[in-house]
């Protein structure tokens, strides 16, 4: 025997559940007309996918669900649908709602079903989907769509499944009839849904000791499935309203409380009620979508009291005539049991998913309640409450409309079980004051949150006005400066052209006027441009901690711009729309670029634990490489200048390609680089026959091989000068395509992640093809003549 | 025909307000038979009186307030403050005294406040106090029990208790201090020559010829309300045990100073229809059963303070008055911890 927790408070009303239990599970016949509504869950209402005239099969989807918590609708019954209209519904407010209404055309003839004998051959998903698909929501009473509570959040551990059959409100034995007739199926059901929580530790089926059949029936059917792997407990503890509580039962069960506003998920809980676990389990196995279900139908009203299976979109009114309902005697109709059911408007409201008692209780049987009187605070009803508030208290404040006592006072917290209520020795309809309450206070916190997001509209706006203002003034100052800057650096300029007018030859036979640009300025500053480009080497080789920091500053100052262009963008007048929009682009692909470029970084560069002490490893690469012999030590040396000389070509080739300024640069960086691997060659070379020798033979080597190195270099810096503007062309164009189809891959990655940096990828992409277009026509005049 | 609109839930636990009051009246007969038999029928006449006196008041505030009249006189909430106020009430005192403590409670201390549920005193004690302080003779005179009377006397017969109520009849001889009064007014007596020579002491068992049946009377039916579950056992307990205890603390074994013993304390005076009948007042009392505790131990504490160093034999009334100011503070400390909250909340608490 299982352990099982008590709840504080709960009453113990007259259980009358032996008036439906006389006679065996019956069926109702078809009536005139089944009315389904859209909305028999908890969520988003379903959306019709026929129309009025439309033939349907039992089975077919008549209304798909929309959104993700939303259960479709089917038809329960072949048959033509007659009209979708608003009619009145089973609902607490009696409302009307949009409903379809089907004309059986009495052959009952279904649809295709897909059985599946195997579910452990699916995935979750797919048996999901199948739940999902027939239209499955919580058979309880909630109506919560079952599948969406069958996927739990990932953060949550669910370790424990109970099955609900507790059915603690008098009356009711609907799920207790289910229990006795299918047990074979509650077992199955539940096992297929712990098969879809990936088997949890725990799989408890809760019920009341009322239920000696039920009970006894399960535990047949857990027996003879003899199976070891079957970890299922039947566990029964004392009857008490309100045990079937979802809340209530996993106290009882698991001694764990849910944390006031979260779900049972987050205790590590999924709880399902056995008709659920059923209809799940008959989706999958048999394909069969919800089209019926088990309703209690009791009260002295009638004549015949009982249980039946009745299609979904039965008309009350139907199901009571096929019981001898004798109106004159049942002033109310109440759809579930007397503590939680709700008085129906009239006996067309139809029969839906959560329908688990229809109650025509005669004058005698529920009498109407007596005036209440005033509250003496007598505390019957806190005694009562399973969710040990102090329902005396939460009336006052109620009555007073102090919501801040009532939140004081977790209203929020009551699951209006109605215990109090019926405690009450002054009559007071306590839970109409709660509902009342909650409904107020949910009311005040939209509005609330309204008003917040409208005063943060507000401020927004007036900080954003006051930053473009200062920005406008900033700017107009550093446009001044600029003039001031621009005036004196063209003076300068113009005087430089005049003394650097000679032209170099070799370098401008280049087709582009930028190489001819960097010649010149190679002649003239050589000397200062190798300086920069070793000082940019330097950089690179910078700790890549500063290398990250500068590229977050990068991304900081990128996004600030981008922040900037939108805002103008927004700001600008229509006709500067298109330059604007231009300008946010550019920022946003620069933006990309650098975050790219740190996420780059980020996963080149270890860990910044591991590199906490690069002194240290720098001393140890140093020790290291004393260690090493010297042709060892040259051997190094050679790789890693290839490697340094691999990547400086394929930047060479870049900027060449984009036609940047600092191509000249760095082709006189590769030169150099060239020059350095030849010389250790060289040295290498050497190196065999003089490692016993002494280190000045090495050196002279050295020198010698220096010289030969020189040569070659320049032989071969010669021969890429040298290298015809064809040969250039077509290097350029390689590399364009190659950054071409780079960009694209990244396009078509943004554009099924939705990216928000689409557009500028896209501009990206459209630059990339025209340049490529550009460069391939001057390729074919060079190539023609 | 149009069927009946309401809210869940739909079925009702049998019993009403009525019934718990009645239940409450029903409880105190067993104190009234014991008073009856040991002091003569002037209890029973002051329950007879005051409850006459509750219901003619409450039926004119509704009256005057414009409700139904029958419906609220039959919640029978007037008729218990009259009998427990009546049962407090010396025997064979005047009737005005009568009258104006019922009229005190009923009118000042219920209806202006609100009427039924929203009294913050306990309306009994207040039309108690109202006469204590008023008409201080009258009050501290109790009849004499009949174990305790002189050769040749009896006790009053129905004729001339109402001639003692109704006409002022002197009545000399057949009252006197109550047992508290006197281990009160006790001068360099060890306690137990007072128990000795006092016939209201040496007449009875332990606290007092009497007083201490009529204490059994009353006990008898606060643990049959116990047993109905009209109230919770919080508040009567935490009172008497903290009575005990505090009694026991400064019991010095019966020195002249001594406080009294635990029994005499239990069973003397106003103690068990105190905290089984006016402790036990829903509305005037904390909420909460652990509010409820805290409560009754205030109530116990407080009787004990003012009986052995006050200025009052008996203390029941001044005492529960003083915890009924404090019972919206106690709430404010004690509410339950509520389903899925890791601890209680305060009552102001918005957030957790």
């Amino acid at each position: 025997m299982r352990k099982t927790w008590d709840i504080p408070g709960g009453v113990h009303p007259p259980e009358n559940k032996s008036q439906s239990l006389q006679q065996p599970l019956g069926e109702v016949g078809l009536p005139a007309e089944l009315v389904l509504p859209l909305n028999q869950h908890i969520g988003a209402a379903a959306e019709p996918v026929v129309a009025v005239g439309d033939h349907v099969l039992a089975g077919q989807q008549i209304a798909a669900a929309i959104g993700l918590v939303s259960a479709p609708v089917h038809a329960s019954t072949s048959g033509h649908i007659v009209a979708i209209e608003e009619r009145p519904i089973p609902h607490p407010s009696g409302m009307q709602d949009l409903c379809i209404v089907l004309r059986p055309d009495g052959k009952d003839r279904w649809i295709e079903l897909e059985p599946c004998e195997n579910y452990t051959q699916l995935s979750h998903a797919a048996l999901l989907e199948k739940i999902r698909a027939a239209g499955i929501a919580g058979m309880g009473g909630a109506g919560f769509p079952t599948a969406v509570k069958l996927n739990p959040r990932a953060n949550y551990d669910i370790d424990t499944l109970i099955i609900n059959g507790t059915e603690c409100e008098p009356y009711i034995t609907a799920d207790d009839i289910l229990m006795q007739t299918s047990p074979a199926e509650v077992i199955a059901g539940t096992r297929l849904l712990a098969y879809l929580l990936n088997q949890p530790k725990q799989v408890l089926i809760g019920i009341e000791d009322n239920k000696p059949d039920a009970i006894a029936a399960l535990e047949r059917a857990v027996a003879e499935l003899n199976d070891d792997d079957c970890r299922i407990e039947i566990c029964t503890f004392p009857t008490k309203y309100p045990s079937g509580g979802e809340k209530q039962l996993i106290q009882i069960l698991t001694g764990r409380e849910v944390p006031s506003g979260e779900l049972p998920a987050a205790v590590g809980v999924i709880s399902q009620n056995v008709g659920t676990a059923v209809a799940a389990w008959r989706a999958v196995r048999y394909g069969e979508p919800l089209l019926s279900r088990i309703t209690t139908v009791v009260g002295t009203a009638l004549a015949t009291q009982r249980n039946v299976r009745v299609r979904l979109g039965t008309p009350i009114e139907h199901v009571l005539t096929q019981h001898g309902f004798d109106p004159q005697r049942c002033p109310r109709l109440v759809m579930g049991g007397p503590m939680m059911g709700f008085t129906l408007p009239s006996a067309q409201v139809p029969v839906i998913k959560t329908t688990n008692c229809i109650l025509a209780p005669s004058r005698e049987e529920l009498p109407p309640p007596p005036p209440a009187q005033a509250c003496i605070r007598c505390g019957l009803c806190a005694e009562a409450c399973p969710a040990s508030l102090l329902p005396q208290q939460l009336y006052w404040y109620a009555r007073a409309e102090d919501y801040e006592r009532l939140t004081a006072h977790s209203l929020t917290d009551c699951i209006e079980c109605g215990a109090c209520a019926y405690v009450c020795p002054s009559n007071i309809p306590l839970v109409q004051y709660y509902r009342a309450a909650k409904g107020t206070i949910r009311q005040m916190e939209i509005e609330k949150e309204k008003s917040d997001r409208s005063r943060q509209r507000f401020e927004f706006r007036k900080e954003r006005v006051a930053r473009a203002e200062a920005e406008k003034e900033a700017k107009r100052e550093a446009r001044k400066k600029a003039a001031a800057v621009a005036k004196k650096k063209l003076a300068a300029a113009q005087a430089g052209a005049q003394q650097d007018s000679r032209p170099s030859g070799k370098q401008q036979s280049g087709a582009q006027p930028h190489e001819g640009l960097a010649g010149d300025r190679q002649t003239g500053a050589q000397p200062d441009m190798v300086a920069a480009a070793m000082a940019r080497v330097q950089e690179k080789q910078l700790a890549p901690q500063q290398q990250r920091e500068k590229l977050q500053r990068a991304i900081a100052s990128a996004e600030s711009r981008l922040q900037k262009a939108q805002q103008r963008h927004v700001e600008a007048s229509a006709e500067h729309q298109g330059k604007m929009q231009a300008r946010v682009r550019e920022a946003e692909v620069r933006l990309a670029d650098a975050r790219q470029k740190l996420a780059a970084l980020d996963t080149a560069t270890p860990a910044p634990a591991e590199n906490a002490d690069p002194v240290a490893a720098a001393i140890a690469r140093a020790q290291a490489k004393m260690a090493l012999s010297p042709t060892e030590k040259l051997q190094g040396n050679l790789t890693s200048l290839q490697k340094r000389l691999a990547t400086a070509r394929e930047k060479l080739a870049a900027a060449e390609a984009e036609g940047s300024d600092t191509a000249a640069a760095l082709a006189t960086g590769v030169a150099k680089l060239e020059e350095k691997i030849a010389t250790v060659q060289t040295e290498l070379n050497a190196a065999p026959a003089q490692v016993p020798g002494p280190a000045a033979a090495t050196k002279t080597a050295a020198t010698d091989a220096a010289a030969v190195a020189i040569e070659k270099a320049k032989t071969r810096a010669a021969a890429q000068a040298d290298m015809s503007a064809e040969e250039k062309l077509q290097k350029q164009l390689d590399s364009l395509q190659h950054r071409l189809q780079k960009a694209r891959l990244r396009l078509e990655q943004a554009e099924a992640d939705n990216d928000a940096h689409i557009d500028a990828l896209r501009s990206g992409v459209e630059k990339l093809e025209a340049k490529l277009a550009q460069t391939r026509a001057q390729l074919e005049d060079t190539a023609s003549p | 025909m149009a069927l009946m609109r309401i809210t869940s839930p739909h079925a009702h636990s049998p019993g009403d307000t009525g019934d718990v009051m009645r239940q409450v009246i029903f409880a105190t007969i067993p104190g009234l038979i014991a008073l009856s038999y040991f002091f003569g029928p002037g209890s029973l006449m002051n329950v007879i009186m005051a409850s006459f006196t509750a219901v003619v008041c409450e039926a004119a505030v509704m009256k005057l307030r414009r409700r139904p009249i029958a419906f609220y006189l039959n919640d029978y909430s007037a008729v218990v403050t009259g009998v427990l106020l009546g049962l407090a009430l010396p025997p064979y005192c005047p009737w005005w005294i009568v009258a104006v403590g019922t009229a005190s409670a009923i009118l000042v201390a219920k209806h202006l406040y609100g009427g039924m549920g929203y009294n913050p005193f306990n309306p009994a004690m207040v039309g108690y106090v109202v006469v204590l302080i008023s008409f201080p003779v009258e009050m501290t005179q109790w009849a004499a029990p009949r174990t305790a009377l002189t050769e040749g006397q009896s006790l009053l017969g129905p004729l001339a208790a109402l001639q003692t109520i109704w006409l002022d009849a002197a009545i000399d001889g057949y009252t006197g201090a109550t047992p508290l009064d006197v281990f009160k007014q006790n001068n360099s007596q060890l306690v137990q020559h007072l128990y000795a020579t006092e016939p209201v002491f040496a007449s009875g068992r332990w606290a007092g010829a009497g007083w201490e049946w009529a204490n059994i009377g009353f006990l008898l039916g606060g643990a049959y309300l116990l047993y109905r579950r009209i109230f919770t056992w919080h508040a009567p307990v935490a009172t008497l045990t903290v009575l005990i205890v505090l009694s026991t603390l400064f019991y010095d074994g019966g020195s002249s100073t001594s406080g009294g013993s635990p029994l005499l304390h239990l069973l003397s005076g106003g103690t068990m229809l105190g905290a089984f009948f006016i402790v036990t007042d829903p509305v005037t009392s904390a909420v909460s059963n652990r509010g409820r505790l805290i409560y009754g131990a205030g109530v116990g504490a407080l009787i004990y303070i003012i009986r052995t160093w006050g200025n009052y034999p008996d203390a029941v009334a001044f005492a529960v008055l003083l915890m009924n100011f404090a019972a919206p503070f106690i709430d404010y400390y004690t509410l339950p911890r509520t389903y899925g909250h890791e601890k209680p909340r305060r009552a102001t608490e918005t957030e957790e």
